[in-house]
């Protein structure tokens, strides 16, 4: 019994020990070769230095001819939570004094397209699909304020939505004479709640908004506002443009009653410009009282501001990140040579002579790989994205803010993102056996599917979802750094950094080809010679 | 003046018989070894399936339902190229660094030791083999294109002209997309005898290829988004397949292809010099 024990002890300390030396043994043939420690190096080096090409600038002509970076035109707006803002819309307003109700009536919507200076388009009357008007209570008239609003939509029904990022559906259904919508916000402290009504009767709760701060005076009114249609005009093997066409949007109010206000207060018009998107400015904006009604015109929107579509401006914070591509070539290729350099030279019979299972051989392999692509991709994520805002700001070009834990994630996620498509290169090098094919293959697996999705731009947009959400590189979903929102149409493509799946979805999709490339690896070492 | 003996006589034409064979033979044995590896076959074999494989899909997913689109069916219908050309390079790759992973090189270097030769036999027997490959794969596309982009709303019926070899611009993209996959084999080759391993030299090729487009997109400043179209080997190259709105393109077609055959014939150069300065 005795006798037994120690010697299972024995063989489970020697395999402890066992794995403890391949680790060792594989992480000194990796430092050893010169063109492997160099490919990293480079790997870092090629991740930096895409951010030290010349970018682009924002600013006014000085009288000279240069463009002096910075200025009112690249500025954007920052919102109360921190994010980039979209608030321009005319606002007929009045101030409110603590708590209060406002309630109207919406029996009308009209919309209209702008020439938007593009060939063969006309002024044409239709409504803007997130075209927004209705009763908001607002912090102040300053842009980017906090605010809550009910409002009826071009066609997304009766909406509440608060802080720019929150939205929470009403009723259903267009609004019309015969159709009209009820719309009531109350105030309470710091506590708005926002109903609505088909009869002006029968009220429900659409959403509570809390907006923390809000002082005693604020303004409350009428608004009315219509983003700008983006409209994709041509494509090409390096992308596509778009042109934006600015809306704008007429509804009609009436039985408008507001409590709380001081009295004696009358309606004042106020055109709003908050967010650095030229197409989404107000273009002006108007309202009358006719009667006991109340029509307010306005364009523009209330909503996140978010990269993509605009005239380049501002920046996104995963434009940085783009030598990831670079380094992630140099990274494939030295993680499929550290198997394919063995079979090459005929290493590999002494490595396996040496440590006969060959799993853990390839284990180890995974481990050395993919942690040492981890440790040079962290630092040259961190350092690409300190150079790529620096670039950014020195163009005199806003990057549009991300909260900090989503930096962090972008860059431990990009180091991951090596280090995992460094194993998958492994796994498809073991099998492959030979350099270049394996290289070739898992190129094609990771980098292609970006690039025909993205970059290429010949696919349809299903199609090109399609590929980036099961072919490993729905891994780069890890580098997106702003959130998608329904009710904000925005160029979400992958040129502009958002992708099908949610970050670490898209990551785990990688990490699943890593793994299954590394099993099937296992299963080919095992059955064959070496 | 030394009289030639007839036996240095005999030498002498000997030799010069020797030089005169030397490419043919040089020529012959390229052609064996391409011919006699099993991969070399079955790799062109599939640069042509893939080809023809992405570009029937991507016609058959392209929608112009209005018919006023401002998509170019030859382009379309060519898109497969953009994935083929991968697998050239891997045919063209390994013609040079197998010979480097196996040993074979010595062999040649000492039966054939004019490097230069040794060279311009490989490149010229890729170049025909993938100039034929290549042909098929064109052929393949555009009939595949010719075939599917009427159902998809690009064809007579909404205004373009049927898809024909006879139409001068789409004669233009068809032969220049199979010369541009000639010139893609010669980089590859001039890259992998350069060096000399297959992993890295196809890891080079492909990044060339396809990073430029990549970080193009996030180029700010204009001038330099310009610039990275027109030096490019694969958007330069590739503006050869344009058949459509020809004046918006980065850079003409024909000067495009002159961009890529100065990248190839550099890279050849680069392998060439290297070839003969080391030790094999």
């Amino acid at each position: 019994m005795t006798a037994m024990t120690t010697r299972r002890d024995a063989v489970i300390r020697a395999g402890r020990d066992g794995f403890g030396q391949l680790l060792h043994s594989e992480w000194t043939k990796f430092r050893t070769v010169r063109g492997w420690v160099i490919g990293m190096l480079l790997a870092g080096l090629l991740i930096i230095a895409v951010n030290f090409i010349p970018g682009g600038q924002c600013g006014g002509m000085q009288s000279n001819g240069q463009i002096s970076p910075g200025g009112p035109g690249c500025a954007i707006t920052i919102g109360p939570t921190g994010q980039a803002v979209t608030d321009s819309f005319y606002f007929v307003h009045q101030p409110m004094t603590a708590n209060g109700i406002i309630t109207v009536r919406a029996t009308s919507m009209t919309g209209s397209y702008s020439s938007g200076g593009a060939p063969g388009q006309k002024a044409t009357s239709a409504l803007q699909p997130w075209s927004k008007a209705g009763i908001i209570i607002k912090m102040s008239a300053r842009p980017g304020s906090a605010y809550a609003a009910m409002m009826v939509t071009g066609s997304h029904g009766v909406r509440m939505q608060w802080d720019y990022t929150r939205d929470a559906a009403g009723l259903a259904g267009a609004v019309s004479a015969t159709a009209p919508r009820w719309l009531r916000l109350t105030r309470s402290g710091d506590i708005i709640t926002g109903y609505d009504s088909a009869d002006g009767a029968y009220w429900t709760k659409v959403g509570t908004a809390t907006l923390p701060g809000l002082p005693a005076i604020i303004q409350a009114g009428v608004f009315a506002a219509s983003p700008a249609s983006s409209h994709l005009i041509s494509r090409s093997a390096t992308g596509s443009s778009s042109s934006g066409r600015s809306t704008q949007a007429t509804a009609a109010f009436d039985h408008a009653s507001l409590q709380g206000t001081p009295p004696g207060s009358r309606w004042s018009g106020t055109s709003l410009g908050g967010g650095h998107n030229a197409a989404d400015q107000a273009q002006g904006g108007e309202y009358r009282q006719s009667g006991g009604a109340l029509i307010v015109t306005g364009s523009g929107d209330i909503a996140p501001d978010l990269p993509g579509g605009d005239g380049g401006t501002a920046g996104s914070v995963a434009d940085a990140l783009v030598g990831t591509f670079a380094g992630l070539i140099a990274v494939l290729v030295v993680g499929t040579m550290f198997i394919t350099a063995e079979f090459r030279r005929g290493l590999i019979r002494v490595t396996l002579t040496a440590s006969p299972q060959r799993i853990r051989v390839l284990a180890a392999k995974a481990i050395v790989t993919g942690g040492v692509t981890f440790a040079v991709g962290l630092p040259a994520a961190y350092i690409a994205l300190l150079t790529g805002e620096r670039k950014q700001h020195a163009g005199g070009i806003s990057t549009y803010p991300v909260p900090a834990l989503t930096e962090v994630r972008m860059i431990v996620g990009t180091a991951a993102l090596l280090g995992v498509a460094a194993v998958l290169a492994l796994g498809i090098g073991a099998v492959l056996r030979r350099g270049a094919p394996a290289v070739a293959a898992v190129i094609a697996v990771i980098v292609l599917p970006y690039f025909f999705a993205g970059p290429l731009a010949v696919l349809p947009a299903g199609a090109a979802e399609w590929l980036l959400r099961v072919t490993p590189a729905a891994g780069f979903a890890i580098q997106q750094g702003y959130p998608r929102y329904p009710q904000l149409d925005a160029g979400y493509t992958p040129a502009n950094g958002y992708f099908p799946l949610a970050p670490w979805a898209g990551f785990a999709v990688l990490a699943l080809w890593a793994a299954l490339a590394l099993a099937l690896a296992g299963y080919v070492l095992h059955r064959r010679d070496a | 003046m030394t009289q030639a003996t007839p036996a240095r006589r005999a030498q002498l034409a000997k030799t010069a018989r020797a030089r005169r064979t030397s490419m043919r033979d040089a020529l012959h044995a390229e052609w064996t070894k391409a011919r006699t590896l099993p991969g070399t076959g079955w790799l062109l074999l599939a640069a042509v399936t893939l080809t023809v494989i992405v570009s029937s899909a991507v016609a058959a997913t392209v929608s112009c339902p209005s018919g006023h689109c401002a998509e170019d069916p030859a382009k379309i219908s060519l898109t497969g190229i953009y994935l083929g050309q991968a697998v050239i390079a891997i045919v063209a790759v390994l013609a040079a660094s197998s010979e480097y992973s196996t040993g074979m090189i010595r062999v040649t270097l000492a039966a054939m030791p004019r490097r230069a030769t040794v060279l311009a036999a490989k490149a010229a027997i890729l170049t025909g083999s993938v100039l034929a490959a290549g042909a098929l794969a064109v052929l393949g596309s555009v009939l595949a294109g010719r075939l599917i982009l009427p159902g998809r709303g690009i064809g007579p019926a909404h205004g373009y002209p049927a898809l024909s070899l006879a139409d001068g611009p789409v004669l233009r993209a068809a032969a220049g997309s199979v010369l541009y996959l000639a010139l893609i084999a010669l980089l590859s080759l001039g890259v992998a005898t350069a060096v000399r391993d297959g992993a890295t030299a196809i890891g080079i090729v492909l990044g060339l290829l396809y990073l430029f487009p990549v970080l193009g997109q996030v180029v700010g400043s204009a001038t330099w988004h310009r610039h990275l179209e027109e030096l490019a080997p694969m958007t330069a190259g590739l503006a050869i397949q344009a058949t459509t709105g020809l004046h918006s393109l980065p850079i003409s077609p024909w000067a495009g292809i002159g961009v890529l055959a100065g990248w190839a014939a550099a890279a050849l150069l680069a392998g060439g010099i290297l070839l003969r300065l080391r030790d094999a």
